[in-house]
């Protein structure tokens, strides 16, 4: 027997549902279901379970913040900051996410299926996003570790001031940002593109992907020393 | 007649420039020489108004005193009642500013703690999330959500005693954390998701609002996340004060924490420090206007940093209405910063007990801004936190005089016409009487 619990935004307040949710006291193999969220903001956020949560419709800002162990689907499209800060467990959105997806995201994995506007990955701290679409401009900004996958293109500024995370793009891109370069594919980072599309259900050609990362040239001030001349 | 000796030097020759006096013409040398700005720590060098601009008048025949060391006067404060179910009960209006672990040792951070500990006060992280020390040693501690997002995490959100948002810091408005590769240590390094050894210089913008109708709904995630249990501050350096007060009142904030240009910092440039953001005192006035305004006051907690030094500089403060202040620099001197001892350690760095703003170096010759085990062993918590905490009895000593010679039985009940001030500009500023007259500098009688 599958056991689901049902939400309904329209008749449930937001606190319920998130206090409810922070607190579950699961049986095995029970998921949860949050209707009609009609673009309500914080749904879902800091959730600390190995749970399920399926989202049925569009969700506001900061959708799945701070998510650690959790599941969470949404049936539809995210507003800004989805699943910032996340730390672990899996968010999948099956349409399109605003600006800041995965911003400073820890861990997990972050699926987007369609697009996702300007700075996607911005300040990442270990996060993997995989966007099946494209992305906005100043995509990665000033990422730290981790990995974003783009099966499309990407806007301009990518990686901009971008520490040791990596990014593989499949389309164009409208020029990158600075201190970040391309840099070679070798087979270990095929192998890691192809195990992030497969953990993300993309099945896409990765022959016309091409990495960037960091030049490194910004990690420390250039002091001179005209004075030992 | 005596014949006229002739003078061996021409004292026009040896007269000094105003506009270059010798610390310029150093700084010029020095960016001759290494074609990059200076980078320092500690707060503003320059002369400023300040608190020490204002008096109180004590009581006399219009009101009476309260009996020093007898009579009661009590210095507990509530921050964060807005919205929040576990508001902060404090027993003295004197916190303890965000300071970062990286910028100072463990053995700092847990003097720190154990000190306000002692006091019945908090204490507050920093750029680079929380350590397990400071969170066992700090009975109230503050965890701040910075735009770096360095170890921010949800475990930690959910012990903290309350959250604070930095949008600014009065050293650098404007600006984000700097902390330079030799303190980049691998803990460091590991807490912030960082390479070892880099110049790490911290976002100076959120990464996931951009305004104060964002910031209000991501005040909603945090209250969320945290099951609306804990207060929210929110941070701002002193520049247009007006303003973002009443943005912060309006995007939830339970406090509001207001940090003037004296703040200090542990690594920051030069140029930032001296010229970007307002003084505290004009800064407190601002904001207390604005509050009264919005009939926020007291509704809206006030705490208000930056260059506080005494139990005056929080009379003070209180007296123009702050709810409470808080000490970031000043807990660094009661630490030892600056005490005249290792001699051979502040000359090595190119400088001397008094001058020394060297944090940025991680050099420190008290064990206070370092992260070398030899260095850090020189503070030793057990005394670290002894000196802090008879500091800040001493402060809090000073501020109950001051408030009984005014004859009030709590320290919030000071006001502004318990004060006069000194100068023009510090009455304009604060907006309390020049002495001896009834003139308030921008005000019809």
């Amino acid at each position: 027997m599958v056991l689901q619990m049902r939400f309904d935004l329209a008749t449930h307040s937001l606190r319920e549902i998130n206090q409810t949710l922070h607190h579950i006291d699961r049986r095995p193999g029970e998921t949860f279901v949050i209707e009609h969220p009609k673009g309500t903001h914080s749904v879902a956020v800091g959730l600390t379970e190995p749970i399920e949560v399926t989202i049925e419709g569009h969700v506001g800002y900061y959708c799945a913040g701070m998510n650690k162990n959790a599941s969470i689907h949404i049936i539809g499209n995210a507003g800004p900051g989805l699943a910032e800060n996340m730390m672990s467990g899996r968010i999948f959105v099956d349409g399109n996410a605003s600006q800041y997806a995965g911003a400073s995201g820890h861990g997990g994995l972050l699926v987007i299926k369609g697009n996702t506007s300007s700075r996607c990955g911005i300040s990442m701290k270990g996060i993997d996003i995989v966007v099946g679409g494209s992305i906005g401009h100043f995509g990665a900004f000033m990422a730290q570790t981790g990995r974003l996958v783009v099966c499309e293109d990407a806007g301009g500024n990518l990686g901009d001031s971008i520490y040791e995370a990596q990014i593989y793009v499949r389309g164009e891109i409208d020029g990158l940002g600075s201190d970040c370069v391309e840099k070679e594919m070798r087979p270990e980072h095929k192998t890691e593109l192809l195990e992030l599309l497969e953990r993300a259900c993309l099945s896409v050609p990765i022959d016309d992907f091409r990495r960037y990362g960091s030049a490194r040239n910004l990690y420390n001030f250039k002091i001179d020393n005209a004075d030992a001349i | 007649m005596p014949s006229e000796k002739k003078n061996t030097f021409d004292a026009r020759a040896l007269r000094t420039s105003a506009t270059f006096p010798d610390h310029v013409l150093a700084e010029i040398h020095r960016a001759a020489d290494q074609g990059v700005y200076e980078i320092r720590g500690f707060g503003a060098k320059r002369q400023i108004p300040t608190f020490d601009d204002l008096l109180f008048l004590g009581a006399s025949m219009s009101r009476y005193p309260l009996e020093g060391y007898r009579e009661l006067c009590e210095t507990d404060v509530i921050i964060g009642d807005r919205f929040a179910k576990k508001p902060l009960n404090l027993k003295i209006p004197i916190t303890i500013a965000g300071m970062s672990f990286g910028a100072l040792g463990a053995n700092a951070k847990e003097s720190i703690g154990l000190a306000a500990t002692a006091m019945g006060t908090s204490t507050t992280t920093g750029d680079g999330g929380m350590t397990d020390e400071e969170r066992l040693s700090s009975e109230t501690l503050i965890y701040q959500v910075l735009p770096s997002r360095y170890g921010l995490n949800p475990d930690d959100v959910r012990r903290a005693n309350a959250l604070e948002v930095v949008v600014g810091q009065g050293a650098k408005p404007g600006g984000g954390g700097m902390l330079l590769g030799q303190k980049i240590t691998e803990r460091v390094a590991g807490m912030r998701d960082l390479p070892v050894g880099i110049d790490q210089r911290s976002a100076c913008r959120h990464p996931d609002w951009t305004g104060p109708d964002d910031l209000e709904i991501k005040i909603q995630e945090l209250r969320e996340i945290t099951d609306w249990s804990i207060p929210i501050l929110i941070k701002i350096g002193a520049t247009r004060v007006k303003y973002d007060v009443a943005l912060a009142v309006k995007a939830g904030a339970d406090a509001i924490v207001l940090d003037g240009m004296q703040g200090g910092t542990a690594a920051t440039q030069d140029v930032f420090i001296e010229h970007v953001g307002i003084p505290t005192l004009p800064a407190v006035r601002q904001a207390v206007n604005t509050l009264i305004e919005l009939d926020m006051h007291r509704k809206v907690q006030l705490i208000v940093s930056g260059g506080i030094r005494s139990g005056a500089d929080t009379a003070k403060a209180l007296a123009l209405g702050a709810d409470a202040v808080s000490i970031g620099s000043a807990a660094m001197v009661a630490l030892g910063c600056n005490r005249p001892v290792y001699h051979d350690d502040y000359t090595a760095l190119g400088t001397a007990p008094g001058c020394c703003h060297h944090c940025h170096t991680g050099r420190c010759p008290v064990g206070i801004t370092t992260q070398d085990p030899k260095l850090e062993a020189r503070l030793r918590p057990e005394q670290g936190s002894r000196w802090l905490k008879n500091y800040l009895a001493t402060m809090v000593l000073e501020l109950q005089t001051l408030a009984r010679a005014c004859g009030k039985s709590h320290v919030l009940n000071l006001e502004p016409e318990d004060m006069v001030a000194l100068t023009v500009e510090a009455a304009a500023m604060a907006q309390v009487p020049l002495a001896g007259t009834g003139w308030i500098p921008g005000k019809l009688d």
